[in-house]
């Protein structure tokens, strides 16, 4: 082998080590007991014991904290998905210079960083009197999510003949009818990508989060590790729980990518 | 004369884009079970108007009466009319067989009638084999066949088929040619049948429509149209075609390459410019000197398969094409002759291109957007006149420093010695060009008229 190959493949792995180390980290270290991080005091399953029989410390605050976090990002997602699909099949619709700035104002979101959005919403709500709580951290999350959706939905738009609809309409449909029967199953799987993908946004959210749950002591999973992480030290049982969490992200990002590359097998063919 | 057996009446249509008018004053009726064919270059206005039909598109002015009934402001799916799309628009994630039954589910045909139809359809379009089968996965004359069993088996008052065989290669296009042509025998159906291929119009029709610019230039039978275009632009777009100025001596008798021919025309005044069509097969060899009526050498001559296609420069120096099954040597003297029947003689659309204009001051007038310097002696400032440019006196330039204003070359005619040209300027008027040099369609031009070819006169009433 020539010694720039070598070096080559010593430096991937090198930069694999350094992106992935610390998740492997947690990962070994949740099958251990110690309280302290980076001890090991023998293999165990404890931690996932505790963490599953619920007989943790606080463990009330953390399964809350989970089942807040699934709710808010599964209404959110779901949210997102219906009015990014509308708002696509609404921005492909128009032309030229209308459409450009629409596009735009889309992508704002999407590079404006969190910390902005969050405050600027926590301003808008104070503002407008909203009380906070689940329904301003909902709208937070859909404000920042519909925007992947869109971009999911609108290059399936811009590959669909423009008569299929026309062809529908044709053929006896009403409006809706050609909407539901022939755009909507043909958008499906970018919808649902667009909902993974707003989902794990969703999931994954913790300065917009922050801002808008008010004062209630609404806890999503990353508003719960912080506050925990504060108050001295992690929790142990949030070791196995991350390390589960990591595996489902891991899973749903093969799910996307196997869908991807049979969407574009289909199209080659 | 629209009557009981017409089935579409169309009145007075006309159609804007924003500013942009494609259709002038549409005003035609179809018959009932007849195949009629909307036939014109690109951008003509022909697939507006069956999008108008259609109701995908509502008219600006106009309406459309479909047996009698106003159905310009209905909306498509309440029209009994079905469209074949140029690019099949079949369903992707239905297979054939539900793509056909699409139309009968929504009307709520009971589920037995539906099969039966369908599998009728699927037979008609022999597509039998094909039921369960993906749409991707069929060539792109298996789906055409789909998309007009899909339209044909909701039993349309009329079918509208929007070039469906555009995307086929050739072999494939004539033999869905004759399978449409015995489809719409058996059914009976009205076919609307809309192309750029005249060819295929005059396979397919009954009646032929040929657009241009938005307008209707002529509607006949295929046989009308070829033999008696009513212009020079249905004599170039349909077939091949030898278009030139003549002058009518007198009826009966024309004259054109500088020569005199008996014709069969007659009522239109006597010493009048006209232009004639002769056809290149309508061009006869002859031996017999006493039947020659001029004579040419032939330039060049290539072997078509059927025929040969052969350019001769006459005695009078004008350039003719000949189509004839025995060749002639290049270099070689003819002797030619044309029957009288063969000569058609149509009255000269204009004379010279003429403008609104207004006079802006001494010695300066405006007319198409452009401030043009010409005598204006005997006129008053701000007066409304009218100014005229013969053909030959706009120069056309290659680059646009010295133009007074430019524009894109649309329609080219070769008139035997000289070129016609089109010449669309960027405000959408044509100004018409007679000239020897060479330009392409969609070559960008410099527009020149010199102050002493811009004729004022005052403007005469009616005219537009």
């Amino acid at each position: 082998m020539k010694i720039t190959t070598i070096a080559a493949r010593a430096y991937i792995a090198l930069v694999l080590i350094l992106l992935y180390a610390p998740i492997v980290f947690i990962a070994v270290f949740s099958f251990t007991e110690a309280k302290s991080l980076g001890n090991w005091t023998g293999f165990s399953f404890t931690l996932y014991r505790n963490l599953f029989t619920g007989s943790l410390q606080n463990s009330s605050g953390l399964i809350s904290a989970v089942n807040n976090t699934l709710l808010i990002a599964l209404a959110a997602a779901l949210i997102s998905t219906v009015l990014g699909t509308l708002a696509a099949v609404g921005i492909h619709n128009l032309r030229g210079r209308k459409r450009q700035t629409m596009t735009f104002l889309n992508n704002i979101p999407l590079i404006n960083p969190d910390i902005i959005t969050g405050v600027s919403l926590f301003l808008l709500f104070v503002f407008l009197h909203i009380s906070q709580g689940y329904f301003t951290v909902i709208l937070a999350h859909v404000t920042f999510c519909t925007p992947y959706v869109v971009l999911s939905v609108l290059p399936k738009l811009s590959q669909i003949n423009p008569d299929i609809y026309a062809a529908a309409l044709d053929l006896g449909a009403t409006p809706g009818q050609a909407m539901r029967k022939i755009l909507i199953p043909m958008l499906r799987p970018n919808m649902i990508s667009g909902f993974i993908l707003a989902f794990t946004m969703s999931l994954d959210d913790f300065a917009v989060t922050f801002f808008t749950r008010g004062t209630i002591g609404l806890d999503t999973l990353s508003t719960y590790i912080y506050t925990d992480a504060r108050k001295g030290g992690l929790t142990p049982e949030l070791k196995p729980l991350m390390t589960i969490i990591f595996l489902l992200v891991l899973v749903v990002l093969l799910v996307i990518n196997i869908r991807q590359s049979r969407q574009t097998e289909k199209i080659q063919k | 004369m629209p009557g009981k057996e017409t089935i579409i009446n169309i009145e007075g249509l006309s159609q804007f884009y924003g500013e942009k008018q494609v259709l002038h004053d549409i005003n035609l009726y179809v018959r009932r079970g007849e195949f009629i064919t909307l036939l014109g270059p690109s951008g003509c206005g022909k697939t507006t108007l069956l999008r108008l039909i259609a109701g995908f598109l509502q008219p600006t002015e106009g309406r459309i009466l479909l047996d009698g009934k106003d159905i310009s402001v209905l909306p498509p799916h309440k029209r009994p009319l079905n469209t074949v799309f140029q690019r099949y628009a079949l369903f992707p994630h239905l297979d054939v067989y539900d793509n056909v039954a699409f139309g009968l589910k929504l009307a709520g045909v009971p589920e037995d009638e539906i099969q039966k139809r369908v599998k009728k359809m699927l037979k008609l379009v022999s597509m039998s084999d094909y039921e369960s089968r993906n749409v991707d996965s069929l060539s792109g004359g298996q789906q055409q066949r789909v998309a007009i069993a899909r339209a044909l088996v909701n039993r349309p008052k009329v079918l509208l088929l929007d070039e469906p065989l555009s995307a086929l290669d050739l072999k494939m296009r004539k033999d869905m040619q004759i399978e449409l042509k015995e489809m719409h025998k058996k059914l009976g159906i009205t076919f609307i049948y809309v192309t750029h291929d005249q060819e295929e119009a005059l396979t397919l029709s009954d009646t032929i429509v040929v657009m241009n610019e938005g307008r209707i230039q002529q509607i006949g039978t295929p046989i009308d149209i070829y033999n008696e275009p009513v212009n020079a632009f249905v004599a170039d777009f349909i077939g091949e075609s030898n278009i030139l100025k003549g002058r009518m001596m007198r009826d009966y008798r024309v004259a054109f390459i500088k020569h005199e021919f008996d014709c069969v025309d007659a009522g239109f005044g006597e010493d009048v410019t006209v232009d004639v069509v002769v056809r290149p097969e309508d061009i006869y060899f002859t031996n017999d000197p006493a039947k020659c009526q001029f004579k040419a050498t032939v330039n060049s001559c290539t072997f078509k398969g059927v025929h040969y296609e052969m350019w001769v420069d006459t005695d009078t120096g004008y350039e003719l094409m000949i189509q004839d099954y025995d060749p002639y040597p290049v270099g070689s003297e003819v002797m030619l002759y044309i029957d009288p029947d063969d000569i058609q003689v149509m009255k000269k659309e204009r004379r010279a291109n003429t403008y609104p204009a207004k006079v802006l001051g001494e010695g300066k007038v405006e007319f198409l957007d452009t401030e043009f310097s010409c005598d204006t002696s005997g006129f008053a400032e701000g007066e409304e006149v009218m100014a005229t440019i013969r053909f030959e006196k706009v120069d056309l330039l290659d680059h646009e420093e010295e133009a007074d204003l430019t524009g894109n070359v649309v329609f080219i005619l070769y008139m035997g010695d000289h070129y016609h040209l089109t010449v669309k300027t960027e405000t959408g008027e044509n100004i018409w060009v007679d000239t020897n040099d060479i330009w392409d369609k969609g070559d960008f031009v410099g527009i020149k008229i010199l102050p002493k070819d811009i004729k004022l006169s005052k403007p005469v009433a009616g005219n537009e």
